[in-house]
């Protein structure tokens, strides 16, 4: 089972199946109907002589009493060259020859008529399985024992089946081993929208690539594409944006850009922007962009010219412009941050103020439910801030008694 | 290869704002019409910025799940989408007609035929009386009714009452309630004074609006009196001031609403087969006989 027994740990396709001498395991495959009824469509549409490649071998169509009547058969019989010398065969020969190299056509048949063309599915499928730099004969090793791949916070495992068909468990890394019936499994990938809205306690997630995924669940055995489904649902455009960063084409839409572009509500963010640096989109950058907050790599910088001092992050997929989440807070904050300092004046002892300390960074890194209830070692604890605004707040609520607008003394 | 690809607002708030996006989704991709559906949101994932570049499909139909034509449709989604050359005179529209532009779109560097709004198109018409159905549980309601078609006003966009208009006397027009009202929440006539626009006993409101949230469950529930306060709830019907009020919730959650969303596709030139007759259908109210 796919599931219970991952053959690797590190995310990194191929490495399964290596380790003795004798090289990988080959698993026995069967040609399937399908696969070599779709190598004959494939012949068919090509013109006598073309060969169709496989790893390691080709076919085609016989050209004899044809313009090109080369030895090895008529346009009704194949033409298989591997080396040697080609020979012509019936369809029935060809099936046989094709099914001692069922490998090589499954894979053929998996990436060509399963997968098709679409660009991000198609490179996200062979990056699992490292299909642009390993042999079909390492690749079917490894998926025997089961190809493991992390994408934000999905555990992706890859295994093939007896007729080369390529199937995937998708579940939260933090989910990896636990059999599939402690699981909820499912099957259709738009199911996956259930599982993204809300974290674990319930708060609607209003970022997907937001640390926040929810466990519990399984997709033990998805298809090629649905496998993609699946992951486009759970991380939108991810796989778009990662493909075509690979491609060397992504199109990063850096800080002022986008702030210039928008309109509406959000119109005044670009007026955040005065020309005296760029120190509040570090900050910004690192209260929402940081690997805490989102899974995405932020790529995008204050402009073309100017990087901003905070790390983009480690992750899989990129960031390629300030998200919605990122525009709305910086609306808010264009509005706060053109408030003037004012200097207020009230005491705290020197616990009091490490105490403040203590909230913010409870707060700022989503602690405060982790602070036990009687742990009052805690600045955060919830008693010692009761008792903090038991000292400090006035009746309405005034920190040290010092109202906010010095005119309402 | 024809894709659908559906442009909603979506939420950092309120998980339920994209909840009729998906469902209307969901229901046009059971009926087969498109080889693809994706969905796309402003405040959402995937971003109405990099939708497209999800769309595997040729053929791409974007239809904007908004109540009117306005800031979105007219700015917000042609340029997020990047549509090449997009101006508003594309749509050649009254603020009611717009059909559709077909533009490149430079995220993609191809073509996509760009949709009106859902709800300006003719069908929604039928969509606020299939409102009025579900939520009396009658698939003959009209004697005896009146219907309210309520939206915000002019003050926040000066389409989205000739929205409301339109479909109110395209309902008035059918003989088929005793009164058809429309109203707004921040002009005259005000759905606030509900029972005084109306003689019926009975009156269904339904809210133009594509999604639940604030305006629906809490604005308009407390103007017109069927609760204090909306965490108190309401029954529908709610009787206020003699007249016992049938309060939809918001229009665009009612699964007819995906004929529209096909309407307008097919209005653009989409292929949509049968899907037609098969949403129309499957989304129908039952009778009870």
């Amino acid at each position: 089972m796919a599931d219970s027994t991952p053959g690797t740990d590190g995310g990194e396709a191929g490495e399964a199946g290596e380790a003795d001498d004798d090289g990988p395991e080959l698993p026995d495959v069967d040609l399937p109907s399908d696969a070599f009824d779709a190598v004959l469509d494939a012949l068919d549409d090509r013109d006598p002589g073309e060969p169709l490649q496989f790893e390691g071998f080709s076919v085609a169509r016989g050209t004899k009493g044809t313009d090109e009547d080369l030895p090895g058969g008529t346009p009704d019989e194949y033409v298989l060259a591997a080396g040697g010398r080609p020979t012509g065969m019936s369809e029935r020969d060809l099936h046989g020859a094709l099914a001692e190299r069922a490998p090589a056509v499954t894979d053929w048949y998996v990436f060509e008529r399963v997968v098709g063309e679409f660009g991000p599915r198609r490179a996200f499928l062979r990056w699992i399985e490292d299909a642009d730099g390993e042999t079909v004969a390492t690749r079917y090793a490894a998926l025997a024992e089961g190809i493991e791949r992390a994408w934000g916070e999905l555990k992706i495992t890859a295994t093939i089946t007896d007729r080369g068909e390529r199937r995937y468990d998708v579940r939260h890394a933090d989910d990896a081993g636990v059999p599939v019936d402690e699981l909820d499994a499912y099957e259709d990938p738009l199911d996956a929208r259930e599982l993204v809205t809300f974290d674990e306690k319930g708060r609607y997630r209003p970022l997907k690539t937001a640390p926040s995924l929810a466990g519990g669940w399984v997709f033990p055995d998805l298809g090629p594409r649905d496998l993609y489904e699946a992951v486009e649902t759970i991380y939108p455009a991810t796989v778009a944006n990662w493909h075509r960063e690979r491609e060397g084409e992504l199109d990063v839409t850096h800080w002022r850009e986008t702030m210039e572009r928008q309109s509406g509500i959000y119109g005044v963010v670009k007026t955040w922007d005065r020309g005296e640096g760029n120190e509040h989109v570090d900050w910004v950058a690192e209260a929402c962009c940081d690997d805490s907050q989102c899974l995405k790599r932020r790529e995008w910088e204050y402009d073309e010219e100017t990087d901003l001092d905070v790390d983009g992050g480690d992750g899989v997929f990129p960031c390629r412009e300030p998200c919605s989440v990122v525009v709305s807070a910086a609306r808010k904050w264009t509005r706060l941050e053109s408030e003037q300092p004012r200097t207020y004046e009230f005491e705290l002892t020197p616990s009091e103020k490490e105490q403040v300390e203590d909230i913010i960074d409870a707060v700022a890194d989503g602690r405060i439910d982790e602070i036990r209830e009687a742990d009052t070692k805690e600045g955060a604890n919830r008693y010692r801030t009761r008792f903090l605004r038991a000292k400090l707040f006035d009746d309405e609520g005034n920190l040290g008694g010092v109202p906010t607008d010095p005119d309402e003394e | 290869m024809q894709s659908l690809v559906i442009v909603a607002h979506g939420s950092h708030l309120n998980p339920e704002s994209s909840a009729p996006t998906y469902d209307h989704a969901d229901t046009i991709r059971a009926a087969g019409a498109f080889d693809e559906v994706r969905t796309g949101f402003w405040k959402e994932e995937p971003h109405f910025r990099e939708v497209l570049r999800t769309v595997e499909g040729s053929e791409i139909y974007v239809v904007p799940l908004f109540v009117s034509e306005g800031y979105f449709t007219e700015q917000v989604i042609p340029r997020e989408l990047r549509l090449n050359g997009w101006d508003v005179s594309e749509w050649d529209s009254d603020g009611l007609s717009a059909d559709q532009a077909t533009l490149v779109a430079e995220d993609i560097d191809s073509e996509v035929h760009y949709c009106g709004p859902v709800g300006t198109h003719r069908a929604m018409t039928d969509v606020i009386v299939r409102r009025a159905e579900s939520v009396t549980n009658d698939a003959d309601v009209g004697d005896g009714f009146g219907l309210a078609v309520v939206g915000h006003g002019t003050e926040r966009n000066e389409n989205s009452a000739k929205a409301i208009e339109y479909h109110a006397d395209r309902i008035a027009e059918r003989d088929r309630f005793d009164e058809v009202k429309a109203l707004y929440m921040d002009e005259e006539p005000e759905v606030d004074d509900l029972p005084e626009h109306f003689e019926s006993d009975d009156v269904v409101l339904v809210p133009l609006f594509i999604a639940d949230g604030y305006h629906t469950q809490e604005d308009i529930p407390e103007d017109v009196g069927l609760c204090e306060d909306h965490t108190e709830g309401y029954d529908v019907p709610e009787t206020v001031d003699g007249t016992r009020i049938w309060y939809a919730g918001a229009v665009g959650t009612e699964p007819l609403m995906a004929d529209v969303v096909l309407e307008r596709a097919a209005d653009a030139g989409a292929d949509v087969g049968g899907a037609l007759d098969d949403v129309r259908e499957t989304t129908r109210v039952a009778t009870g006989d």
